[in-house]
């Protein structure tokens, strides 16, 4: 046990909070810094795990190079209305990239994730606290028979009752559709019609009653706040100017 | 991702009430079907503790982390404890970077997994 484990480079260094690098102007920069990330054990909701597999038959394409491609082009991969803010050095194992979504009713949801694990054929991105989903998300890329083959795998639970809520009212569905977009647009990407194979399993159905406190983290309240606030930033905003300008 | 990866599980009785499994090699998404078998076998009526001895782990990825985590759903559900020793500094590391620590114990030997384990 002396000497150094072979995955040891393809894992975050321990992290205890979360900071964030230099962000893009147009990105809404909350919920992120001094988070702690959490786990399906720290989440709230039922436990569920979604495995979305394709194919890329006929795309002449090693599963190193999509995970390449995939960690270069992240967002580009997304459904719109979502930005994925990629962290300078990319996605590498204990970077922070800032997440800003677009929820149902034209609400928003800014947040971020921790990339945990990152080698040549996986990543993972590791969810904070207050983000809508507990737990961790792995994309991946595998050679079957010749072909290769990109899965999406998330392990979750929501990180709050009024999440749970929203999950059971149309969320659950919406995430799952979320991920097989992204999974038929990589396809796309390599010239290939996709067709997706999904599998969505509850781990555990019971709900963690006692982590429904993480309710005061929840980043879709704290973000709507935010927004509400935007007109009255503006104006300090504009006293400030006009404050300087005359003195 | 080093596939096709191997785990070799060796299930072992502390006691009517606690069982250890020993993990030999690389713990991944594809480990699913060894670690099962080892709980089922671990997992006897009278089990209240599943004792995982990670001294022989010599890989985990993310999909590793995976499984320990349905495992301990699973044990949960049977009204079991999941304990752990034999992590070294990176592994102990990782358990507290994904905050699984906080579902399973982590010991530094047998004996003190052993002593919590059978205490009443």
């Amino acid at each position: 046990m002396d000497s150094e484990p072979r995955d040891a480079a393809y894992w975050a260094k321990n992290v205890t909070t979360l900071k964030l690098g230099k962000v893009p102007a147009k990105a809404v920069n909350l919920n992120v810094t001094g988070r702690r990330v959490v786990g399906p054990v720290q989440g709230f909701g039922k436990m569920w795990q979604k495995t979305m597999r394709v194919e890329l038959t006929g795309a002449d394409v090693a599963p190193a190079e999509v995970i390449k491609t995939w960690k270069a082009e992240f967002q580009r991969f997304w459904p719109p209305r979502n930005w994925f803010y990629a962290p300078l050095e990319g996605i590498a194992p204990g970077e922070v990239a800032l997440l800003n979504l677009g929820l149902p009713g034209r609400m928003k949801l800014s947040t971020g994730v921790l990339v945990l694990y990152a080698d040549d054929e996986s990543f993972t991105l590791m969810t904070p606290e207050g983000h809508m989903l507990a737990g961790w998300i792995t994309f991946s890329a595998e050679a079957v028979d010749g072909v290769t083959v990109v899965q999406i795998q998330a392990l979750e639970r929501t990180n709050d009752p009024l999440y749970e809520l929203g999950y059971m009212l149309g969320g659950n569905r919406l995430n799952t559709r979320f991920w097989v977009q992204t999974a038929e647009n990589l396809a796309r990407h390599f010239g290939v019609e996709p067709k997706v194979e999904s599998q969505v399993v509850c781990v555990d159905r019971r709900r963690q009653w006692r982590k429904a406190g993480n309710l005061s983290k929840n980043a879709a309240i704290r973000t709507l706040v935010w927004t509400l606030g935007t007109p009255v930033r503006w104006v300090r905003r504009l006293l400030t100017r006009r404050r300087a300008g005359t003195s | 991702m080093t596939e096709g990866s191997s785990l070799i599980t060796e299930v072992r009785e502390l006691s009517s009430r606690a069982s250890v499994i020993d993990l030999k090699g690389d713990v991944t998404a594809s480990s699913e079907k060894a670690l099962a078998d080892a709980y089922t076998r671990a997992s006897g009526k009278f089990t209240r503790t599943i004792v995982l001895n990670f001294s022989g782990l010599e890989y985990m990825n993310s999909g590793g982390i995976g499984m320990l985590v349905t495992l301990l759903v699973r044990a949960n559900r049977q009204r079991q404890r999941l304990v752990a020793y034999g992590l070294n500094d990176h592994y102990r590391q990782i358990f507290e970077l994904t905050r699984l620590d906080e579902a399973i114990g982590i010991y530094d030997s047998e004996a003190e997994a052993f002593a919590d384990a059978d205490a009443p």
